[in-house]
């Protein structure tokens, strides 16, 4: 095994983040930051598979929330149903969640092939639209879904491994394993060439196809790939809210989910979850004064894009980079003039 | 969630069938002068005003505080329209015209920002409760019988003016000087400010007119729609769909799909009253799935 294959460093990155994940869990008294972070990890999820549509593809998707909202109703409709858990027993919370993340994917198959045929802002609305259609099909079966109540009553959870996800530490794990096992996909697929050749379609796709690639097969299978993630994002909610609602696959979570992008970095892997964090931390400090959190969101965002022109971790990124590019001119400066000052002196 | 009978029977019951087209024919009118400021903003400036729908909830809720002090309805669907200018102008020269030059999603970015203030600042003005205004003091008149159906007099005032304000500003845009002015400043700014002619100027009027316009839809939505923070919201997303089912830019268009989903709407909430979102979606997927330029656009996409 070649150790420093870039596959086999994001995985060995992946499993030091989880080994340090536990240790975390086992030494932290409390519960407040691991339930915290669960919920971070459910929004990061997806806001980093979003990101693979949006950053790395160029398809600026506007119905993202549906396929995290599938996960979670694919998961919870599956564990209220007691025939299920009772058949399954211990098995079914991982059943549940291959079940969540396999139907997602299929939704965004279906979703992708008739999407992936517009492009631009035609292709933004028909992913709102589907989004929407879903928000109205979960409203009008109430007998299945629960309506607006949403899934309501619990999702029943048996224990598996000796984790039982009532308890916080357990479910942080568990949320922990789901969330890294998805970031690990999408680095996977932006490291590998099905990577670079999303981001040629992102930067001209007519010189892509004229390359030979099927384009359209590629955006459709990125779609699929991102639905399926955001679809373990929307598990990881379920699990820690015990419920699924309408909402979570609302316009308003689509929304968030581009702007948390935006705000965080639209340029780099890591950013938008550093927007996830930034919003989650703009919105409960605000909470400590005020209950108009939405008053300094936007007014941070305001800031971002009118100050900082662009996300903030490609700020960071832009700011090292010119800081090295200008002690690499004053380098070059002091040689130059190290050299001329020679060249007087031989002369003299 | 499908009730056929109800809807058969409304559509075989004159008198049902009178009042769920004038409750079709004001929502339709209402998304007509929303969507025509979209329009006017998008066609010109080349902007997707995301934050339209937060100048439709400022001209609801300046209308309800005019009616408040004046008691005046007409006055207070002027004060709406004037208020949506003013904020859509300061709106336009302190955010939006800075990034005109970027991409798509840093404007929708700065247009969410102003909504999420928006939202915030009016709860903070006028407090997070549904707020109702009431049929104005003008209208309190005793409904039209129309074949057996009731059309409160309200209703024809509401769609008349919506439909001859949406047309006259057209007519501006097409045929006035300063349509022109606006419109060959939007095809090269440079040369157009050689002419000594103030081009941010034009712009900023040129928005606070499509703002205008979403905020008098506003006022004149407050007597039948409760005012609530969030109100913009719902109205933003229906007139964008009128604009993808009439097709981008193009005014017959919106005005058909505009009437289209007002009637979808009266008449879905008699058949299937769940399911009434669901079928405008449904509408819009058919539309971008086999005709994406829209029912009467033009432009050919791909």
């Amino acid at each position: 095994m070649n150790l420093a294959h870039p596959f086999v460093r994001a995985a060995g990155l992946a499993l030091v983040c989880f080994v340090l994940l536990i240790v975390l869990a086992l030494v932290y008294p409390g519960t407040w930051l691991l339930d915290t972070l669960t919920g971070l990890f459910a929004s990061g999820l997806l806001v980093m598979s979003l990101h693979l549509l949006v950053g790395y593809t160029g398809l600026v998707s506007f119905g993202h929330a549906a396929y995290f909202a599938s996960g979670g109703y694919i998961f919870g409709m599956f564990l209220q149903t007691p025939d299920i858990v009772a058949a399954f027993g211990a098995w079914s919370v991982p059943v549940a969640t291959l079940l969540a993340l396999l139907g997602t994917g299929l939704f965004a198959l279906v979703v992708g092939l008739i999407c992936a045929r517009l492009s631009e802002i035609y292709f933004a609305f028909l992913t709102l639209a589907f989004q929407m259609l879903l928000v109205s099909v979960i409203q009008g079966l109430v007998q299945y879904t629960g309506g607006d109540q949403g899934l309501m009553g619990g999702i029943p959870r048996p224990e598996f491994l000796g984790l039982d996800m009532v308890q916080v530490k357990d479910r942080f794990v568990f949320s922990a394993f789901l969330f890294l096992a998805g970031v690990l996909v999408i680095r996977l697929v932006t490291l590998s060439s099905l990577g670079a050749t999303l981001r040629m379609v992102r930067d001209n796709e007519v010189r892509t196809a004229f390359l030979g690639v099927n384009t359209y097969r590629v955006k459709v299978l990125a779609f699929t790939i991102a639905g399926a993630v955001a679809g373990l994002g929307g598990v990881i909610l379920a699990i820690l809210t015990s419920a699924a609602y309408p909402e979570w696959a609302g316009w308003a979570v689509s929304g968030e989910a581009i702007f948390t992008i935006m705000l965080g970095g639209l340029h780099s892997f890591y950013g938008p979850l550093v927007g996830v964090v930034v919003m989650r931390f703009i919105n409960d400090v605000t909470l400590i004064y005020t209950t108009h959190t939405d008053l300094a969101k936007g007014v941070a965002i305001l800031f971002v894009v009118l100050v900082l022109r662009r996300g903030i971790l490609d700020w960071i990124i832009d700011l090292r980079a010119a800081r090295r590019g200008r002690k690499e001119d004053d380098n070059v400066s002091r040689a130059l003039s190290k050299a001329g000052k020679e060249a007087e002196d031989a002369a003299s | 969630m499908l009730n056929i009978d109800a809807l058969m029977n409304c559509f075989g019951n004159s008198a049902c069938l009178v009042t769920q087209s004038a409750t079709g024919l004001i929502i339709g009118m209402l998304l007509f002068l929303v969507a025509s400021g979209v329009t006017l903003i998008f066609g010109v400036l080349h902007v997707v005003n995301f934050a339209h729908g937060a100048f439709y909830m400022i001209g609801a809720y300046a209308a309800y505080s005019a009616y408040g002090v004046t008691g005046n309805y007409y006055l207070s669907v002027l004060a709406g329209a004037v208020a949506a200018a003013i904020v859509g102008v300061l709106f336009e020269r302190l955010a939006i015209s800075r990034v005109y030059k970027e991409n798509l999603l840093m404007q929708l970015l700065v247009c969410y920002a102003f909504v999420l203030i928006c939202d915030d600042a009016v709860k903070i003005i006028w407090g997070a409760e549904y707020l109702a205004m009431g049929i104005p003091s003008e209208f309190r008149v005793p409904p039209l019988r129309i074949a057996g159906g009731v059309v409160p007099p309200f209703y024809l005032f509401l769609a008349g003016s919506a439909l001859a304000v949406a047309i006259l500003s057209v007519i501006l845009i097409r045929y006035s000087r300063f349509g022109k002015i606006v419109r060959a400043a939007a095809e090269n700014a440079t040369m157009v400010s050689v002419l000594g002619i103030r081009v941010p100027l034009y712009f900023a009027a040129l928005f606070g007119l499509g703002c205008a316009l979403a905020g008098m839809a506003g006022a004149l939505a407050a007597p039948v729609r409760s005012l609530t923070p969030g109100m913009g919201l719902s109205i933003l997303i229906e007139s964008f769909i009128v604009t993808v089912i009439g097709g981008m830019g193009s005014i017959p268009g919106a005005l058909l799909a505009a009437i289209l989903l007002g009637f979808t709407r009266s008449f879905g909430s008699v058949g299937f009253p769940l399911f009434v979102d669901g079928a405008m979606f449904l509408m819009m997927v058919v539309i971008l799935v086999f005709r994406p330029q829209g029912l009467l656009g033009e432009r050919m996409v791909r």
